[in-house]
């Protein structure tokens, strides 16, 4: 069990210490309340797109302040027993410097006779909902995502430490060989060194591995980094500190699709609706959208594929609600492009020209105008 | 179809034979056995002249209304063993509940089913009625088309007077047993036993015993039947027909003996009270067809056809009489013994265009909405009853009502479509429900606005048992053998509106039981989940646990006032 304190631990940090005092100031407002005769409440920031602002200046989404508040009642009776039940759990991880994954936490709720959750996506929703209420990072809870964060190669040594003795590691990225350096679920104590000119952040797994396999880190001096699909907390939050860190630009390589771009690109950049309480810790501002754009499918001579409806569908609600979208004119008619034309391009679909033509035509000539790089 | 009475088949068996006798014909005469012979003649040469009106005439000959239905057996109910088995009990049933209420006794019935072999079997019936005369035992159960309901505008069970007999004969042609019949009139009387067989030629019966037995039974009937057929159980089952006829006759009390049963099966009698007893009414003008009217006109006692009309007819009034006569343009001190057809035709036309007052309707004999209640809650295992008793209405001058029960929850099935339950003059209908008017009123209704679930095109899905009963003084049947009711507009109507009503009663009664379920829920939520609420607060705070139950205890309670202010 994850709960179980390990032995010969130091005890909690100075951090966990803020967030202790929080749960307790929280449960015994609760507590207060209830003696008072009063139906308690807990007010929880709104978790959607509709509730962001996009500050360009800042460069994120953030939170518009909307709350909504649970009373509790007869209706919200499990969901607000759920909650204190998760929040408790919270408290006992962070007491005894342990973690738990999302999936444990379910299970641990298994233990909670009438109030477990039936199904994983229940006590994930009520985990977000912790985190917003006390307007932290999960990770600072003692609850961890489950996937993985991202792969790494190329120009750049990554420091870490033991867990067992405390001494340095260094990792050498570009010692993988055809293999990668995993991003770990917390990066915030990570340090970094690196001579790179760009960081070179990549949707597929598959493309990554090409651009690997032939040294094209070596060719471009540069850091390589997949994020095989939406980007995790983790990989966002290890780019913005790698580039914050050495002051060096972030270039995106997507497929030139809706959802390489409104999904993967935009939550790099500015982050999520759901995690905008946070998102000013996970996400990349200085990130620029390389490729593929819209114009590239011409430029180029791509091979396509018609647009579903879906696509379609996401394009036009980009469009319509993303403020970060709306606020670039650039995007406005880069995404009416595609959706005039009807079609969409993966990053694969390069091999068209040549399997190498990505490393040796296409990658130089784009990097050659940065300045046409979309915000 | 149309309605039944084709006029003159009804009145004597040698006429009833020559109204059917053009279909009749189709199976056995003589030019369908001539075919084969045409077809070789007309092969070689011309096609000589084959028959001559003689030679027709030497096989032209009267068929008696009994081979008819031999023949026929499937318009009485018996296509089928399984079919066979139930129509005999139930015209058995139907002839002994209407014998005890015309007599004002309340009824004890006693039905067995004796398997003598894989499909043979011994039905026997016996009721606790006033008897039947010694001469008229013969021609009752050995005689099609002889019986006392006929004549009366009046509602009953039974109507034509064919049912027994042919079950009768149905075991005859099967078994080639005679129908056994036992009956004693009242205690100083000998009871006596017959043994009877129809001569199916002449449509009369054949005495085979005729003895004075001892029998305990103070007043009553008995019949048994040895025939073919076969013995299931679930849908169209004898059982099933015993259990509706015990719903819908809550008065009556039975006792059923079935085969592999294990003893008697006992259905009480829930209510004392016998249902009023219908009166006899004379036809009303608009139910009369042209073929009636001529007979009538023919064997009126009266002399002027204005009394005619007033006498033989209900609602005319001298008015009305004097109206209808200046219309067809006839004098009203006309002989109607001497109206010609022509002649009639025109008074028939008259009637119609006149207006005239609907029938009465003391004729007939609702089974009430208590009644109802009381018949479906001893037998349906529901929670929530309600019925409906439309007042009477009229379709082509036959007086009619409606009632509509319904049986709702409780341990009913509820994945399962509605059982429907259909009866005329409190006789449970088992076949043809798809061809029944209930059955089209039922399915026209939108039940999901009544809180059922409802796929397009069947009957609704829920835990209900619908019961529907239309009462007359003549149910207009699809077939003889009584199965479906045809949809006359008004009929639709009435049921329709029968049915609505009933939905609105389950619909606020499903409503209620929701919020109820509702409440229950919320109120469950405080019990089940408030502990929690504790146990996560003690462990965030450390808490003491008398601590936590107290923070429980007013938490439970602040929840419950708040509960209670909505």
């Amino acid at each position: 069990m994850p709960r179980t304190k390990p032995a010969g631990r130091k005890p909690s940090k100075p951090e966990s210490k803020t967030i202790l005092t929080s749960i307790r100031d929280s449960a015994d407002e609760i507590r207060r309340k209830i003696l008072a005769r009063k139906k308690p409440t807990m007010k929880f920031p709104v978790r959607s797109l509709a509730n962001v602002r996009y500050h360009p200046q800042r460069g994120f989404f953030e939170i518009a302040g909307q709350k909504k508040e649970r009373t509790l009642t007869v209706n919200t009776v499990k969901t607000f027993a759920q909650t204190l039940r998760m929040i408790a759990l919270s408290k006992e991880l962070v007491e005894s410097d342990d973690i738990a994954t999302k999936r444990e936490a379910y299970y641990v709720s298994k233990n909670w006779e009438d109030a477990r959750f039936t199904e994983q996506p229940e006590s994930d929703t009520v985990m977000d909902d912790v985190e917003a209420f006390f307007g932290v990072n999960r990770e600072q809870l003692g609850f961890i995502p489950e996937e993985k964060g991202g792969d790494v190669a190329g120009r750049l040594t990554v420091i870490d430490h033991d867990r067992d003795t405390g001494k340095e590691l260094r990792i050498d990225c570009t010692k993988f060989g055809s293999g990668a350096y995993s991003i770990p679920i917390s990066v915030e104590h990570l340090q970094y060194e690196t001579d790179a000119d760009f960081i070179l952040v990549i949707e597929t797994a598959g493309m990554f591995q090409r651009l690997v396999k032939h040294n094209y880190w070596k060719k471009a001096n540069c850091i390589l980094i997949s994020m095989g699909g939406v980007p995790t907390r983790a990989c966002r939050r290890f780019i913005r500190r790698l580039a914050d860190f050495k002051r060096i630009p972030v270039f995106v390589f997507v497929d030139g699709d809706p959802y390489g771009i409104t999904n993967i690109y935009r939550t790099l950049k500015v982050g999520s609706g759901n995690a905008a309480h946070l998102n000013e810790f996970f996400c990349v501002p200085q990130a620029k959208f390389l490729g593929i754009t819209p114009k590239d499918i011409v430029d180029y001579k791509l091979p396509t594929h018609p647009l579903k409806d879906v696509d379609v569908k996401r394009a036009r609600d980009a469009i319509k609600n993303d403020p970060f979208i709306r606020h670039h004119k650039d995007w406005i008619s880069a995404i009416e492009y595609l959706v005039r034309m009807g079609v969409r391009a993966e990053q694969q679909a390069l091999a068209k020209h040549g399997l190498n033509y990505v490393i040796d035509t296409y990658l130089p000539e784009k990097l050659k105008h940065p300045e046409r790089f979309l915000p | 179809m149309d309605s039944l009475p084709a006029p003159s088949f009804a009145t004597v068996p040698g006429a009833a034979a020559a109204a059917v006798s053009p279909e009749a014909n189709v199976p056995d005469s003589g030019p369908a056995a001539a075919e084969p012979l045409q077809g070789e003649t007309t092969r070689r040469e011309k096609p000589a002249r084959r028959e001559t009106a003689e030679s027709l005439a030497t096989r032209q000959r009267e068929i008696s209304v009994s081979e008819f239905f031999t023949k026929n057996r499937h318009l009485l109910g018996f296509d089928n063993p399984q079919k066979a088995l139930l129509t005999a009990i139930k015209e058995a049933v139907d002839n002994s509940l209407d014998a005890c209420e015309e007599a004002g006794i309340l009824p004890v019935l006693k039905a067995y089913i004796d398997q003598l072999a894989e499909d043979r079997f011994r039905i026997a019936v016996q009721d606790n009625g006033p008897g039947i005369v010694k001469s008229q035992i013969p021609r009752i159960f050995g005689k099609l088309l002889y019986g006392s309901k006929f004549h009366a505008l009046k509602q009953a069970r039974g109507q034509q007077g064919i049912g027994i007999s042919a079950a009768g004969m149905y075991g005859l042609l099967t078994t080639g047993k005679s129908i056994a019949v036992t009956s004693r009139t009242g205690p100083g009387k000998p009871a006596h036993y017959y043994e009877i067989q129809i001569d199916t030629r002449k449509n009369a019966p054949q005495v085979i015993t005729d003895a004075v037995v001892e029998w305990e039974p103070q007043h009553g009937t008995r019949v048994e039947i040895e025939l073919v057929g076969t013995y299931k159980r679930g849908r169209h089952s004898v059982d099933d027909y015993i259990r509706q006829t015990a719903i819908a006759n809550p008065h009556a009390e039975i006792f059923y003996n079935f085969p592999g049963g294990a003893g008697t099966l006992h259905f009480p009698r829930a209510s004392d009270t016998l249902p009023p007893e219908p009166r006899a009414i004379k036809p009303h003008p608009y139910g009369v067809e042209l073929g009636v009217l001529i007979r009538m006109l023919k064997e009126t006692s009266a002399r002027r056809l204005d009394l005619t009309l007033k006498r033989d007819f209900s609602r005319v009034s001298d008015r009305v009489a004097e109206e209808i006569c200046a219309a067809a343009d006839l004098r009203p001190s006309s002989n109607p013994h001497l109206i010609a057809t022509h002649e009639a035709e025109r008074l028939y036309k008259a009637i119609n265009s006149v207006k005239v007052m609907s029938p009465p309707t003391n004729c007939l004999s609702p089974i009430g909405e208590e009644q109802i209640l009381s018949g479906m809650k001893k037998e349906i295992p529901a929670a929530f009853f309600t019925a409906v008793s439309r007042p009477p209405a009229v379709y082509r001058g036959n007086p009619f009502l409606v009632e509509v029960g319904m049986a709702y929850g409780g341990e009913l099935p509820g994945d399962e479509l509605v059982d429907l339950l259909r009866f005329a003059n409190r006789v449970p209908l088992q076949y043809q429900q798809s061809g029944c008017a209930i059955t089209k009123a039922v399915l026209s209704i939108d039940w999901r606005s009544y809180g059922l679930s409802q796929s397009k095109g069947a009957l609704p899905t829920g835990p209900l048992v619908l019961f529907v009963h239309i009462a007359s003084v003549w149910v207009p049947f699809t077939s003889e053998s009584k199965e479906a009711i045809a949809a006359y507009p008004e009929i639709t109507r009435e049921l329709r509106l029968a049915l609505q009503d009933c939905g609105r009663r389950l619909s606020s009664h499903i409503r209620a039981r929701r919020r109820e379920v509702e409440e229950e829920k919320k109120r469950s939520y405080i019990e089940r989940y408030i502990p929690h609420i504790g146990i996560a607060l003690r462990e965030i705070l450390g808490m003491s646990k008398p601590a936590e139950q107290e923070l429980v205890v007013t938490l439970k309670d602040v929840l419950e006032r708040s509960r209670s202010r909505d």
